[in-house]
């Protein structure tokens, strides 16, 4: 039953994106109002999912990579819907509802059945520590999008065509005052994610810190982002060059979450597609 | 047969000389609805007198002898020969005159499409017809009803977004580029109009505060005080920059006053908080190249004509999406203006009354049982006898060529009297679909 309710958040994610894409094309209102409705209800049966999932388990049921991809589309959709109750910005939702739905179909196609819990896994250092960081990711995904809205909007200022996108989008201001705002959410979060997974290590391997190829591009992430933060609190980083080192940052995240479980065996294999 | 008549001339039709020849300035305005009344076949009467136009709305009785009346009226009032008048005046009859309002009010018509001010000016021409009681059941709907379609236009169409003037482009960018006004600073460099009212746009659009400069310091001073600003010394140009965030110039420098390497050096010492550089001097002011610095903006008189333009072309494209309203709205105003004639209130009225006879024939037999044909009859005949009788006298005075009162006065009492159900002046119901809606995916309307 869990698995199901699981994967079919999809299609509400999936109905929300095109909704907040219907909005952005036709500025009809009523868009962006059923897209969030949509991403709303998406998001309580997802919570759902996850908490029956979590008592049939016996564990937080966020280790194979059906369950880290899916609890990955919840949180980007509730870190979106914080922003927008916060800031109404509404124009995001077509960039940031495609990026759950895109997390939440990867999901919908990897067997989702509950597996026996690896003894080295169990622990309460496991829901502290993965939380933290998909939630961080999060963040930084709705930085993402706001920093690829500031780069459409940047470029249409600068060759001066006023089109589509300049009446569509909201100020350079805002998107990069968003962007700044993620930074300073999503950081602390990598940033603690990492130390309790390091304190986490101890008691499992018993060693904080192995150089395993997570762990490595875990601190690349973390390096590029304190890069970002670092420069636009000394020497004023913003604009375009913020927005670009928010995207590369998102593209670190990714590979560190999917493409060192895919492509580099490690010591935290335990999520790649056998499971 | 009474039919709405409009007579008038616009800027298209007329030049300012002619304009202002017939124009009716607000003192004369009562003067003239009431002359206007007093003419023969003319029952209401609304005058709407811009810059741009005049226009005489009246209900005549006479259909389209109505258009002489008024050209007449207008000749008239102004002491002008009808003859110097006749090659730039415009008239619309029924249908083409209720189009016409609509796309009056609606802005349509304006010289700058979808401009706001227009349809205030109806508003006002019709409040003097309100007051000075030149106005009757039938103009009363008729303008009320512009009111409401030139809204559904704004509301349905985009044809009054975007700005159409250098001064509003300047201040729609600013808000892109810099976010909220509040806390941005505005430099005005050197003095010219049309920086002089982008300034005044950003201010009113809530700028914090304003810096003025100028070559001859005194001047800078004069328009610091009128802008309510502090005034800068040109020589401290330099120093002061990092403070704007929106600067305006038009000075008649021969070269640039600012160098792109000026520019690096203020957004540096800026920490990189954007900038945005208008420059409406021709030879221009600012080295177009600081553009391609992060977080440095510079718009030229070009560019901010290119703007305009392209803005211009939207408000076309959306003219389109509002004419079919009025077309709509039209066809919807018709069908009431027929229902307000004599011949349909009188079928109304029969209908309604025969509706209540049917009833009370059918409740009086039932509670008669299963009556014999004969007693049936009687029945039946006294119904429609008391219902002739009865009707004889209204129906005929409807008919009745009534002299001096409108016809539709009368059908309007009746309506309202009887009660007769009223055909709605509604325009198609449903909202317009964009063409680029159709085959939306969901939300769609």
């Amino acid at each position: 039953m869990h698995t199901v309710l699981l994967k079919v958040t999809a299609l509400f994610y999936l109905a929300g994106a095109l909704a907040y894409l219907h909005f952005i094309f036709t500025l009809n209102e009523r868009g962006a109002k059923l897209g969030r409705m949509l991403l709303l209800i998406g998001a309580i049966l997802h919570a759902a999912g996850f908490v029956v999932r979590y008592f049939v388990a016996g564990y937080t049921p966020i280790t194979s990579l059906f369950e880290s991809l899916s609890f990955s589309a919840f949180a980007i959709v509730c870190v979106f819907l914080a922003f927008e109750l916060r800031y109404h910005l509404r124009v995001l939702g077509a960039f940031v509802a495609p990026l759950a739905f895109g997390f939440s179909v990867s999901a919908a196609f990897l067997p989702g059945e509950v597996r026996a819990l690896a003894p080295a896994l169990n622990s309460y250092w496991l829901p502290v520590h993965v939380i933290l960081l998909f939630f961080g990711n999060a963040v930084f995904a709705v930085a993402f999008g706001a920093a690829v809205m500031y780069l459409l909007m940047e470029r249409e200022l600068k060759r001066k065509k006023i089109g589509a996108i300049f009446k569509r989008l909201p100020s350079l201001n805002v998107l990069d005052d968003i962007n700044y705002r993620c930074m300073t959410i999503g950081f602390p979060l990598l940033t603690l994610g990492i130390i309790t997974g390091s304190i986490w290590a101890e008691y499992a391997w018993g060693s904080y810190w192995s150089w395993d190829p997570k762990e490595v591009w875990s601190l690349i992430t973390w390096l590029l982002y304190a890069a970002l933060l670092h420069g636009r609190m000394t020497v004023g980083w913003r604009g375009r060059k913020a927005a670009i080192l928010a995207i590369v940052g998102f593209c670190a995240i990714l590979f560190t979450f999917l493409g060192v479980n895919l492509l580099l065996p490690g010591l935290h294999t335990y999520t790649n597609l056998s499971g | 047969m009474s039919e709405i008549v409009i007579v008038g001339l616009n800027h298209r039709t007329a030049p300012v000389e002619v304009r202002e020849r017939l124009a009716f300035p607000a003192d004369t305005v009562g003067h003239a609805l009431r002359g206007l009344r007093e003419r023969d076949g003319i029952s209401e009467g609304v005058i709407l007198s811009t810059c741009n136009r005049v226009e005489v709305c009246v209900l005549s009785e006479e259909g389209y002898k109505g258009v002489e009346h008024v050209k007449d009226f207008l000749a008239g009032f102004h002491g002008i020969p009808i003859g110097d008048l006749s090659g730039h005046l415009y008239h619309h009859l029924g249908e083409g005159a209720v189009r016409h309002l609509f796309r009056v009010s609606s802005s349509l018509d304006s010289m700058v499409l979808g401009e706001p001010q227009i349809l205030g000016q109806v508003k006002d021409a019709y409040g003097y017809a309100c007051e000075f009681k030149t106005i009757g059941p039938v103009l009363d709907k008729f303008f009320t009803k512009s009111f409401s379609v030139a809204k559904r236009v704004r509301t349905e169409t985009r044809v009054a977004n975007s700005a159409v003037s250098v001064s509003y482009a300047a201040v729609e960018l600013a808000k892109k580029i810099l976010g909220d006004l509040p806390d941005k600073v505005v430099m005005l460099i050197g003095a010219g109009e049309m920086c002089e009212l982008a300034a005044r746009h950003l201010l009113s659009a809530g700028a914090k505060g304003i810096l003025v400069t100028n070559r001859t310091f005194e001047r800078a001073v004069r328009l610091a005080e009128e802008f309510g600003g502090t005034p800068v010394r040109f020589e401290e140009l330099g120093v002061h920059l990092k403070r704007a965030d929106i600067i305006l110039s038009s000075t008649g420098a021969p070269h640039f006053i600012l160098k792109r390497e000026d520019v690096e050096e203020v957004i540096r010492i800026r920490r990189n908080r954007p900038m945005f550089f208008i420059d409406m001097a021709v030879p221009r002011d600012i080295d177009p190249d600081a553009n391609e610095i992060d977080n440095v903006y510079v718009y030229d008189i070009d560019d901010l004509n290119n703007v305009i333009e392209t803005n211009l072309e939207e408000r076309q494209r959306e003219a389109e999406l509002a004419e079919e309203i009025v077309v709509a709205e039209v066809a919807g105003f018709r069908r009431w203006l027929d229902s307000q004639q004599v011949t349909p209130t009188i079928v109304s009225l029969r209908r309604k009354f025969d509706e209540v006879r049917q009833a009370e024939v059918a409740k009086a037999l039932s509670a008669l049982g299963t009556a014999d044909p004969k007693t049936r009859k009687v029945v039946e005949s006294l119904a429609s006898s008391i219902l002739n009788k009865v009707l004889h006298s209204p129906i005929a005075s409807l008919k009745r060529e009534t002299d001096g009162r409108s016809p539709m006065e009368m059908v309007t009492a009746v309506r309202v009297i009887f009660d007769l159900p009223e055909e709605e002046a509604e325009g198609e119901p449903e909202a317009l679909v964009r063409p680029h809606e159709q085959g939306g995916n969901v939300g769609n309307q």
